[in-house]
């Protein structure tokens, strides 16, 4: 005869350790997951700083020349934090509501940034090197996604170059403002280069085209670089 | 959609860990008993040599069956108490003449018969058998000297009405065979264990003894959806017949060299398993123990969440491609450049993540055991990294078509 006992005990005990592996689990994710936050909350509050030491900066323009304005280190940290809250939506979802505060303050820092730029360059005399792109993740932009990876090839070829991303259905009114006043219609991806908008999927030529001043920036790198080659030959 | 997705993985998840918790519980409250066995069977002499019948039934085995017929004879059992019938199922290779050089061992009778399948050797075998106990042992198998005695051991128990061996690949040379060892290596620890639970839900066709009132009271073996060997362990169990494991009983086998032997034997194999599960569901009851509240059950998800899981990744392989085809599309070709700086950030610490890491470690301790056990040690070999990468993917091949088959009612084929 089959022994046929049932040890229930065991179920259950094997019930809690195979709970307790899980709680634990789900426990260590909900750490680094509040760790990785607290680190773009973070970075949110340097980049805020940051701007507004630039506002300061700029705000003693008069007292001061344009060389002196510094936004280069602004530009790679907007970039680090756009990377990391691109993963963070990525891993948790754009509709998680953490996710959300984080992008509206990130749009508020980036559209700050834009504007003292604009700013920067008027009273310099200078072209504005930037791009504001907009994009939706509801599933309706079928480009979106394409746009999305021919910007950060630009960004990563010049970091000179300032990408402002925003989402178009982002609840937030300063963005809305954003899309009113440059009367961007919901045709996705758009594009804000100067002072037009162009729609749909541009390629990395185009975006060339647009922006002349890359070109110049390059030629000018390329005989930088040489220059310094020759000297260390010399 | 996604949350849907999520929440079923998450229980798949919980399961597999449950499974994979449960089986080392039990390993470790089996642990002692398990060492007196292997004690007793070195120390103690046994009490009686019981009369045994091997039927071995050969269909086209004319490479293997003097090495099987070989090592029959050179068990380490008394000749007068061991009969080796062998049935020739119709072969149309040289079978029948290889096996002639046996004609004058006394210990073996030979018959042949219109091929019929498996079974109907095995039947025909049965109903000429007069021995205490009956075995049977395939035709590509070979058995260790002292296999049978460390089976008898287990008959001195008289409840017990079969015994399971232990089933070793008999020296992998191939990569698929290799990968098949640690499978093999996984079998031997697990049928111990569910032999523990009363739970063993298959008498493997190399070397599984029976006594002969299994037969008289049961009746021969069935078709079955050419898993006789299957059947007949569930309708022991149906009829709470003892079934135990003799992990010390070490038999070799023969596993198919290519992916298509392997797929047309496994593809039978769970094909066979899902049918008889079904044949057999009045089995998923509380009063078959373990096997009808855990073992059985736990053997069913296993298909269905793997078929899943495997379902989710080939969707996310797809979306990757999609991916790179749509960076590709927008930006040409290009590298990645490795990130100098390492940032934690990116290291992915989701819940996902760290319960498959886990569940991963849990299987990986658990393979450990089931090496050591088959292998008296443990050694690292390619195999164990053949079988970790390469057996997610040649599985689902068989898994797919099988629960197919089972759906559609499509035969399968042996041959």
């Amino acid at each position: 005869m089959q022994n046929r006992k049932i040890d229930w005990k065991k179920y259950i005990y094997t019930f809690f350790i195979t709970a307790i592996i899980f709680g634990t689990a789900i426990f260590i994710s909900n750490y680094f997951s509040q760790k990785k936050l607290a680190e773009i909350r973070s970075i949110q509050d340097t980049i805020s700083i940051d701007i507004l030491s630039s506002e300061t900066q700029f705000s003693l323009l008069e007292e001061l020349s344009c060389k002196d304005v510094t936004t280069e280190v602004l530009s790679k940290e907007l970039g680090n934090l756009e990377e990391k809250l691109a993963y963070t939506e990525k891993d948790r979802g754009s509709t998680d509501s953490e996710v959300q505060t984080l992008k509206r303050y990130y749009s508020l820092l980036q559209i700050k940034d834009y504007l003292l730029m604009t700013k920067i360059s008027q009273k310099c005399d200078k072209t504005p090197i930037s791009i504001v792109y907009f994009y939706s993740n509801k599933g309706d932009c079928e480009d979106c996604e394409k746009a999305g990876y021919v910007l950060t090839k630009m960004r990563q070829d010049y970091p000179e170059l300032r990408v402002y991303a925003f989402d178009y259905n982002l609840d937030i009114s300063a963005v809305q403002t954003l899309i009113s006043i440059n009367k961007v219609e919901n045709k996705l991806p758009a594009l804000i280069i100067g002072e037009k908008v162009y729609y749909g999927f541009q390629t990395i030529e185009d975006l060339n085209k647009y922006l002349p001043e890359l070109e110049e920036l390059r030629k000018l790198k390329n005989a930088t670089s040489t220059q310094a080659t020759t000297t260390k030959i010399k | 959609m996604l949350e849907i997705s999520n929440a079923v993985t998450y229980v798949f998840l919980f399961i597999s860990l449950y499974f994979e918790v449960f089986l080392l519980i039990t390993y470790f409250e089996n642990r002692t008993d398990m060492k007196k066995e292997t004690q007793n069977l070195f120390e103690k002499k046994l009490k009686k040599f019981p009369t045994v019948t091997i039927i071995v039934p050969c269909w086209n085995e004319e490479k293997t069956i003097t090495k099987t017929l070989n090592s029959l004879l050179n068990l380490d059992y008394p000749k007068n108490k061991l009969s080796i019938m062998i049935i020739d199922d119709g072969s149309t290779d040289n079978t029948w003449n290889v096996i002639q050089k046996f004609k004058n061992k006394k210990q073996i009778q030979m018959f042949r018969k219109e091929n019929g399948g498996k079974y109907t050797a095995l039947n025909f075998g049965l109903s000429r058998v007069q021995s205490e106990l009956i075995g049977c042992l395939d035709a590509d198998s070979y058995v260790h000297k002292d296999a049978l005695k460390n089976i008898i051991y287990y008959f001195e128990d008289k409840e017990t009405m079969s015994v399971t061996p232990s089933v070793k690949v008999w020296k992998p040379k191939k990569i698929i065979q290799m990968i098949q060892k640690v499978e093999y290596d996984w079998g031997v620890f697990i049928r111990k264990m569910f032999s523990y639970l009363g739970a063993i839900y298959v008498t493997p066709g190399p070397f599984s003894i029976f006594r002969k009132e299994v037969f008289e009271n049961l009746g021969g073996y069935r078709h079955a959806y050419q898993t006789e060997d299957m059947e007949l362990a569930v309708r022991m169990q149906s009829n709470h017949y003892k079934i135990v494991n003799a992990h010390e009983a070490v038999v070799y086998t023969v596993a198919p060299d290519t992916v298509k032997k392997l797929y047309k034997q496994r593809l039978r194999w769970t094909y066979g398993f899902i049918k008889n599960v079904i044949d057999y569901k009045h089995l998923f009851k509380r009063e078959y123990g373990n096997l009808g509240i855990f073992v059985l059950p736990l053997a069913s998800i296993s298909i269905v969440s793997a078929l899943y899981i495997i379902s989710i990744a080939i969707i996310n392989l797809a979306f990757q491609i999609f991916d790179f085809y749509s960076k590709w599309s927008a930006i040409g070709f290009e590298l990645t450049k490795p990130h100098l700086n390492f940032d934690w950030f990116f290291i992915n610490t989701s819940f996902m993540t760290i319960i498959s890491i886990v569940s991963f470690m849990g299987i990986l301790a658990l393979l450990f055991i089931a090496r050591k056990m088959a292998e008296k040690k443990f050694a690292f070999s390619m195999d164990l990294v053949y079988f970790l990468t390469l057996y997610a993917f040649i599985s689902p091949l068989w898994m797919f078509k099988a629960v197919y088959n089972a759906i559609f009612s499509v035969k399968t084929y042996w041959r």
